[in-house]
């Protein structure tokens, strides 16, 4: 019973990590200062380990850590820093709080469901996509399930809440519109969570030892830790609790045996066993049991290789916007419009688990999941969506706050003249031509005027000689968006951004300074 | 928190009010006593604030426009995400010292909005407006939810004659504009009436459907009790938001009127436009919702 007290600090170190992530998807006001974003994310494992990977400062590294701890103490990691396993223990605590059935049972380990799903992760990154390891990653999971699910239940509280203290006439809370929340990008963040639920509910961490790569990867690399749980011939009763307790369902009470490699380090079994019978042994002195890996997947493994080079070739088809009536002139993209720090589309879908992080703290909501804008292998990896929103020219805090590396910071004057994309103007689509009436809401909304009126009166048929026109001079464009976002027309827009495979750097805006000597004392001009 | 903020608060009320008893009435309302009907009030060489109290106190003081225990709105102009010394607001200085003179006339809550165009948090707070309102002891509304909106219908429009209007404007006694004068891409300036699309919900339909004429049309739903035009710092070009501080230029003035259509021309004036060149000046005095000839109006010139 003296261990115990480690079950004690696992709970409370796991509440901590918990809270202080679950914070930074859901705060919708911008609250939290963006520097304490990557201090808090320190320790997640795969942004940690892309970051590392991308060349990015050793500093990087906190999934070095993680492997020293799994080498010291086997997966802590999923017990306490995981957020997406706090997750599932409070989906079954709660479960199981008012469930006659409170115990659990021992699992099979199903090897094979989870060294070929860690296998077919890895073959799939070797070929050139994320898309496997974001998809099963529990950081950017649990990212994408609260910023699709939880951040709109608190939005939609602080909005009913907002208004009734209107009522009173308190305005320290306000409503917040949730934009363009769509259908698609909530689908997969929906079926995980129903997965993780349904798993969590009836077999504990099943989810961590079948379907999760980090899972995997630390339970490969707690087979060589040097404290490893196991249970003592002499002590143990054979009462079976610990075995009852196990959410991991790794204990075999029959045989006296710990599967480590399935053991998430939750020390329930320390707590619960009236014994002392489960004790800390060194891989050394540790019974010798039979734990082959089964590799021998030669032609499974040839067979998804091809399959995922295959996909490579349809991700750089183009992407159409297909038109919904027939009105104006249809907007055909190229590219899509990465994030500022990003650098190129390349090396944004090549770095971003789609964690979501950004999408919760981009102040603007300019900043969505995207479907196939990027290829099949980059989906749900976030874009610049025009349609809902555009990007402040002076923010930068989605590079502040990402995990991965995939937006890297960028400095608020060089974010100034980092070109995202192109604006296009269609003529045929502009109210100014269509009616010969004043519109240059684009323009309005320019921070570089790249987008400039110009006077527009052809064969001078028009009344109004004060008609001008927009003129952009790509030049200077920085692809924020504001003109395609501000543009009135429907359904086409006259404006629009084509997006820049490699960001560019744009023109500096010229700053000629007004000459222009006032006397204050002189009279008025009317 | 809040109580300690509303305790400071009361402080600092009670010492303006104090200080206001001491020093008399010429302190804050100047020269009440010689006022004059003006149709409109122009004022140059001072600080934003200081000028501000000269043209009220021409115009009997804030007590004619604000009574005792009424609720009222500013509007200032906070489309964008830019400090005060870029010129796309409107001046916080400004903002504050009107609200101060609401709260001396008797008002009983004042509040301040926008509907801005940049991410309006941001726009609040890099404007300085939120402070200053809050230092003023008014109360910083947003005004980027649509569920503050609410359907308004008026006669007498060419190009609107409904609109979604912020619940603010359909809910206070007072109604003061304070828009800032601007270069603008789309309409050429932007002074009081274009300073109106701020409290509307659907700009693109205005935008679409003949911008000037549903910037002349929207008054006739509600004119402003008063236009306070901040011409202190304004864009010379490359509005309405500005590319950089080279296209500053101060001007250290200020308009104040009832008519919306005078301020507008005689701000144009200031600006080195003539008002019948900016369509909206002009069908806007066509449509005789007030008048852009300058000449016809009884106007006050003071030089500080």
């Amino acid at each position: 019973m003296k261990l115990a007290f480690l079950k004690k600090i696992r709970v409370i170190l796991s509440l901590i990590f918990f809270f202080s992530i679950l914070f930074l998807f859901i705060d919708f006001r911008g609250l939290i200062p963006t520097e304490y974003f990557k201090p808090v994310l320190y320790l997640q494992f795969i942004p940690s380990l892309i970051n590392t990977l991308g060349g990015l400062a050793i500093a990087a590294g906190g999934f070095v850590i993680v492997i020293i701890l799994t080498l010291l103490f086997g997966r802590v990691y999923c017990s306490t820093i995981c957020p997406l396993g706090t997750l599932q223990d409070i989906f079954s605590n709660t479960y199981r709080r008012f469930k006659k059935k409170k115990y659990y049972r021992q699992l099979k380990s199903y090897k094979w469901i989870r060294y070929s799903l860690f296998a077919l992760v890895i073959i799939i990154f070797f070929s050139g996509s994320l898309i496997g390891i974001y998809l099963l990653d529990p950081f950017s999971n649990f990212g994408r399930i609260i910023s699709a699910f939880a951040k709109p239940v608190l939005v939609s509280f602080n909005n009913y809440a907002s208004f009734s203290l209107q009522k009173i006439d308190i305005y320290f809370l306000y409503p917040v519109e949730m934009k363009g929340t769509s259908l698609i990008a909530i689908t997969f963040p929906f079926i995980v969570l129903i997965t993780v639920l349904v798993m969590s509910v009836k077999t504990g961490r099943l989810f961590c030892n079948t379907v999760c790569p980090v899972g995997t990867l630390l339970g490969l690399i707690s087979k060589i830790s040097l404290l490893q749980i196991d249970i003592s011939e002499d002590k143990c009763k054979g009462c079976s609790l610990c075995e009852r307790t196990c959410k991991a369902g790794c204990i075999d009470r029959k045989n006296k045996t710990v599967d480590f490699s399935r053991c998430v380090g939750c020390y329930n079994c320390l707590t619960v066993c009236p014994s002392g019978g489960i004790e800390f042994k060194s891989c050394f002195t540790k019974k010798n049991k039979n734990n082959g890996i089964n590799l021998d997947k030669r032609e499974f493994i040839k067979k998804v290789s091809i399959y995922f080079l295959t996909l490579k070739g349809i991700s750089l088809a183009q992407v159409k916007i297909i038109p919904k009536k027939e009105s104006t002139v249809p907007i055909y993209k190229d590219y899509p419009v990465s994030p500022p720090g990003s650098k190129s589309i390349k090396h944004f879908t090549s770095r971003c688990t789609a964690c979501h992080l950004c999408i919760s703290a981009c102040p603007s909501q300019v900043l969505q999941p995207s479907f196939l804008e990027y290829g099949f292998t980059g989906m749900l990896q976030p874009l610049m969506q025009y349609k809902d929103a555009y990007c402040n020219f002076d923010c930068t805090i989605c590079s502040e706050v990402c995990p991965t590396g995939a937006i890297e910071s960028i400095l608020q004057e060089k974010k100034k003249l980092t070109q995202l994309g192109k604006a296009k103007f269609i003529k045929e689509n502009c109210i100014v031509y269509t009616e010969n009436t004043a519109c240059g809401a684009c323009s309005e909304h320019c921070p570089t005027k790249a987008v400039r009126m110009i006077s527009y009166n052809p064969q001078n048929t028009i009344a109004d000689k004060s008609l001008t026109i927009p003129e952009v001079k790509e030049e200077y464009c920085v692809g924020c968006g504001a003109c395609e976002h501000a543009c009135p027309v429907k359904p086409y827009k006259a404006i629009y951004v084509e997006g820049n495979p490699v960001h560019l750097l744009a023109k500096k805006p010229e700053e000629e300074k007004i000459e222009k000597k006032i006397d204050y004392q002189e009279d008025f001009p009317f | 928190m809040k109580r300690r903020d509303f305790i400071s608060k009361s402080v600092q009320a009670g010492l303006l009010a104090g200080s206001t008893l001491a020093f008399g009435k010429d302190f804050l309302f100047e020269k009440t006593f010689a006022q004059e009907n003006y149709d409109l009030v122009a004022v140059k060489g001072g600080e934003p604030a200081a000028m501000f109290d000269k043209a009220i106190a021409s115009l009997g003081g804030m007590k004619n426009f604000v009574r005792k225990g009424q609720t009222v709105v500013v509007k200032p102009n906070i489309g964008w995400d830019v400090s005060p010394d870029r010129a796309g607001n409107t001046n916080p200085q400004l903002v504050k010292r009107i609200i101060e003179h609401c709260f001396d006339a008797g008002a009983k809550s004042v509040y301040a909005f926008d509907h801005t165009c940049d991410d309006w948090t941001r726009c609040y707070s890099n404007s300085e407006i939120e402070k200053a309102v809050k230092d003023a002891g008014g109360k910083i509304v947003g005004g980027n939810s649509e569920s503050y909106y609410q359907e308004v219908s008026f006669k007498g429009g060419k190009k609107i004659q409904d609109a979604k209007v912020h619940e603010l404007i359909l809910q206070s006694d007072v109604f003061i504009n304070v828009p800032i004068l601007k270069h603008h891409s789309s309409s050429g300036l932007t002074i009081s009436m274009k300073n109106l699309m701020g409290i509307v919900w659907d700009r693109g339909y205005w935008h679409r459907n003949n911008l000037h004429q549903c910037i002349a049309d929207f008054p006739l739903y509600r004119k402003p009790d008063l236009n306070i035009v901040d011409a202190y710092q304004i864009l010379k070009r490359n509005g309405p938001r500005g590319v950089s501080d080279a296209d500053v230029v101060t001007l250290k003035s200020q308009l104040i009127s009832t008519d919306i259509v005078a301020a507008d021309a005689a701000a144009a004036k200031l600006f080195g436009k003539e008002p019948d060149t900016i369509p909206y000046i002009k069908i806007a005095d066509e449509m005789k919702i007030g008048k852009m000839d300058l000449s016809k109006l009884k106007i006050n010139r003071v030089i500080m």
